[in-house]
């Protein structure tokens, strides 16, 4: 096996020095009855090349782009790669070292880490953010127990227009500690009602998502007012995190957290994952927050470096009284975040997000002439919902067969919203893509 | 003298992001807009982000640059121990770039996602043969996340039960996301010492087993790098109190093929993908940490979870009793192609990688007894932990060994960890170093151990060959810089 450099020679020596036989003597000290019985029942290792045939015969039964126009978005987007991005990610001295425990020899992934941490602190207009948490859905989830420590209150808001995944996430995160959860509803228009908020006490945050699960834009400073004025924390969430490249900020708003999903930047889909946990936070509640820092600092020469910092919060030091038991995150997966905004610059993500608004609005706008019902009234980024009439699902199945993808259907999130239909147009889709999917869908 | 893999080499400045750069340039090709422009309601719109613009050549030049201070894998040997660092296969990045699994969305109805949802089951199956468990979920994110969906697993049974318990046994050679993890689920660990053979005797767990003990979490083999021998006396003791038994699986590649959890007694095991099968640890994620448990537990397991039918794969998220959903989607997909591809490439050879393994950290262990202090001088698994209680007399400390090793071109073993060894040096060499690179490392071990003896302040003044000198961390801590 190509991986494994011992000859039998290499391994006669070394045998001999540990004085064992054999290497099945190497096991002396596990009590038989703890051996293995059974048989190792793995197949004849496959060669580079068999092994190539077999992934390609898997990974070409899957229906992606650009045989297939995906429309749809619903927390996983797709935006172009620069292939820069894409091969630099690929430099093994990033990809194949470990969490950067030893400075010195860890410069590459600590300042390019100290550098993602202000790109996403200056996109999200926060004071600090972290090194990364896993994803979106986890981050929200780790944000809310932060509120509650912070706070020490054990009730939590939260708006039902944040992705559905994501609060299924946090009940998982927050059922073990007794933890309440309040769904606040959303209007007409397809904001969060936040009439509701003033008559709960003791809520340790308001979590709101923007654009929300449908797209629309929230009204962050007034959620943030209400949420201030009980106490709580605002805790601003995202799937699409190049909206802000349009939109205020979730810090200009008035946000205490601002977490969420970044795979939008420079991140393949990858069938869900990984993704990239974002999360930035008020510098005043920095000792409470999950995950790793890097900071800057200087070596005994006083020369400029960066090290992992403030770690008396984690895991390895805390133990059971640290503020999250998050070790291994979503570091290469930060970086090509990095690297994406980095290449995009701040003309460039303008550009690119009022691209994916003017793209989505342009489809908006024909699916309302062709006489479809748009029934949130709310601004949206790069996706909307669109109502459709009853038999919508044989049309979807025969645009299938055309390899469009023409949406995702809300009712199994949201159940009073039979035949709503969520749509996502980003600047990998033409006009013509999306007049193809229009006239599809009209005939 | 012998020859080490350390220089000085070309290491050229780089400034931050930000220090670089002109307002007008952009690296990235932006897509033709065919569409005219819509309004927005101004309140909603703010300043575009501050953000450094660069020219594509300067992005690459810049991260090429950073790449270059940073030591991995395909740098030399990373003995780091309880990580695993053992050689990422290139043709695996291939796999997992392909277009078809890359570019997937997670929500595509599933008869479009065939080829993803079998590979998930098929790894599922594998990992399951491995281990020697009956059901696998591959959802977590990394192993911390599969010890929170282990204690949430050992949570719901109980309370299925109808019963509350408050407490899990934690020994104290474990990893510090096990307590913290027991303790994010609601549980107050009790910390178990472990006896002079650097293993738990039954006796102790016995001791602070009762109806309150919801589970034990335990390593195996442990962070001595010791096999745990009396596990199944441990988890029959564990058992009849009602308790269940939690293998913390980081150091599965001691023993693939050698050891089946299941038939010792345990109910619920995580393992580290980034660590055991192979994948790339990406300076600190992503990886991927898979929960495999007993029949009895597989109602529990996070959804969706895929299943097979006569039509063929599809998600579900008919589990009535599951702990719910720990990410957005599926897991971590990417990192799954990659460890199924280790698997595949593998295949029966596993067996042989855990005995190399476990080969190459016996033959360190012998090499460098007497140079090092063996605080327990035992037959050991993948790794061997070592002390610095020899060259503290010289006022070296394992800190200093540590720097110096870089010197020499090698990265640092774990220090400091387990925290039962005093100034403990954990080496974990893996399977995949060469007889010679073992020897090349011994060798540097023996003269750092010399010049600690003749002339300890090279090393207190180590590393000098390095892009930077010691780190001020106690400043860093002070007044924490965090962005710029």
């Amino acid at each position: 096996m190509r991986y494994l450099p011992h000859t039998e020679e290499d391994i006669g020596e070394m045998l001999k020095f540990v004085g064992a036989e054999n290497l099945d003597d190497l096991y002396l000290t596990i009590p038989p009855e703890c051996l293995r019985k059974s048989e190792f029942n793995l197949a004849e290792p496959l060669t580079e090349w068999e092994l190539g045939d077999h992934m390609a015969s898997l990974a070409g039964s899957m229906a992606v782009p650009p045989a297939y126009k995906v429309f749809m978005g619903a927390g996983s987007y797709e935006h172009y790669i620069p292939e820069s991005v894409a091969q630099l990610l690929t430099r093994s001295e990033f990809a194949t070292a470990y969490t950067p425990y030893q400075p010195e020899v860890s410069q590459g992934t600590l300042q390019a880490i100290y550098e993602y941490q202000t790109l996403v602190a200056r996109l999200l207009g926060m004071e600090t953010a972290n090194a990364s948490l896993y994803d979106g859905a986890s981050a929200l989830a780790e944000a809310l127990l932060m509120a509650i420590r912070t706070t020490r209150r054990s009730r939590v808001a939260i708006s039902r227009t944040v992705h559905p995944s994501y609060r299924r996430v946090v009940k998982t995160y927050l059922a073990s500690g007794g933890y309440e959860i309040i769904e606040l509803p959303y209007l007409k228009s397809g904001k969060t009602d936040l009439t509701g908020i003033s008559s709960f006490d003791g809520l340790a945050a308001v979590a709101i998502q923007s654009p929300n699960f449908f797209g629309c834009i929230e009204d962050l400073k007034p959620t943030g007012d209400f949420a201030h004025e009980k106490g709580a924390l605002l805790v601003v969430a995202f799937s699409e995190p190049l909206a802000y490249g349009l939109l205020k900020s979730p810090g200009s708003q008035g946000a205490d957290i601002a977490c969420g999903e970044g795979q939008s930047l420079g991140i393949p889909q990858s069938f869900g994952g990984p993704g990239l946990g974002m999360f930035a936070s008020k510098k005043e509640f920095v000792r409470n927050m999950p995950g790793r820092l890097v900071g800057m600092s200087k070596d005994v020469d006083g020369k400029r470096g960066f090290v992992l910092t403030l770690a008396t919060r984690e895991q390895h030091i805390r133990r059971e009284k640290a503020t999250s038991n998050i070790c291994t995150n979503g570091s290469l997966c930060a970086l090509a975040a990095a690297m994406y905004m980095a290449s995009l610059g701040s003309a460039g993500m303008r550009k690119l997000a009022e691209l994916n608004h003017d793209k989505s609005e342009y489809l908006k706008d024909k699916l309302a002439k062709a006489g479809f019902n748009l029934p949130f009234s709310a601004a949206t980024f790069n996706e909307f919902v669109v109502e459709f009439p009853l038999e919508f699902e044989s049309t979807y199945e025969r645009l299938l067969e055309q390899k469009i993808v023409a949406g995702l259907t809300l009712e199994p999130y949201y159940p009073e919203l039979p035949n709503h239909w969520l749509m996502c147009a980003t600047e990998t889709k033409t006009r013509g893509d999306m007049d193809l999917l229009v006239e599809g869908i009209k005939s | 003298m012998t020859e080490f893999p350390g220089s000085i080499g070309l290491i050229l400045n780089e400034p931050l992001l930000w220090e670089k750069g002109r307002k007008g340039r952009c690296g990235m090709s932006l897509p033709r807009r065919d569409v005219e422009a819509a309004s927005l309601d101004g309140d909603l719109v703010g300043e575009p982000p501050d953000l450094p613009d660069l020219s594509e050549v300067e992005v690459v030049r810049h991260y090429t640059r950073l790449s270059q201070w940073n030591f991995g894998v395909d740098s030399g040997m990373y003995p780091l121990g309880s990580c695993t660092m053992k050689y990422n296969p290139k043709i695996n990045e291939k796999q997992a770039a392909r277009q078809g699994f890359a570019a997937a969305h997670p929500l595509l109805p599933s008869r479009l996602t065939q080829g993803a949802l079998r590979l998930i089951f098929e790894l599922e199956r594998l990992l399951a043969e491995i281990t020697g468990m009956d059901v696998v979920s591959l959802q977590p994110a990394a192993g911390a996340q599969g010890e929170l969906a282990g204690m949430l697993i050992i949570l719901a049974y109980h309370r299925g039960k109808g019963a509350r318990r408050t407490k899990i046994i934690v020994p104290d050679t474990a990893h510090g996301t096990n307590p913290a993890s027991a303790a994010l689920c609601g549980f107050q660990p009790v910390n178990v010492k472990s006896n002079e053979l650097g293993i738990l005797s039954p006796e102790a767990i016995a001791e602070v087993m009762d109806e309150d003990v919801a589970g034990i979490m335990i390593t195996n083999p442990n962070t001595l790098g010791l096999f745990e021998e009396n596990i199944r006396g441990i988890a029959e003791i564990v058992h009849s109190k009602g308790g269940l038994v939690y293998c913390d699986g980081a150091n599965m590649n001691a023993i693939m093929g050698i050891v089946s959890a299941g038939d010792i007694g345990v109910d619920i095991l995580h393992l580290n993908l980034h660590k055991t099968f192979s994948t790339p640890h990406g300076g600190g994620g992503p990886g991927s940490g898979p929960i495999c448990v007993r029949n009895y537990l597989e109602p529990f397991l996070p959804v969706p979870r895929v299943v097979r039918e006569k039509e063929g794969y599809r998600l579900s998220v008919d589990f009535p009793k599951s702990i719910g959903k720990l990410l957005a989607f599926h897991g971590n997909f990417g990192v799954m192609v990659k460890a199924y591809s280790y698997i595949l490439s593998m295949g029966s050879e596993l067996r042989k990688s855990s005995q190399l393994a476990v080969l190459n950290a016996n033959y360190v262990k012998e090499r460098l007894k007497g140079v090092l202090h063996l605080p327990y001088d035992r037959p050991c698994m993948h790794e061997c932990v070592f002390s610095d209680k020899f060259q503290r007399e010289h006022k070296v400390s394992t800190l200093d060994i540590a720097k110096r090793l870089m010197d020499y071109g090698f990265h640092p073993p774990t220090i400091y960890f387990p925290l039962v060894v005093n100034g403990a040096i954990m080496i974990e060499p893996t399977e995949t170093e060469s007889k010679e690179d073992l020897d090349l490392f011994i060798d540097a071990l023996k003269a750092i151990a010399a010049e600690a003896r003749d002339d300890p302040q090279l090393l207190h003044s180590a590393p000098t060959r390095c892009k930077v000198r010691r780190m001020d961390e106690v400043e860093a801590a002070r007044h924490p810089c965090l962005s710029g």
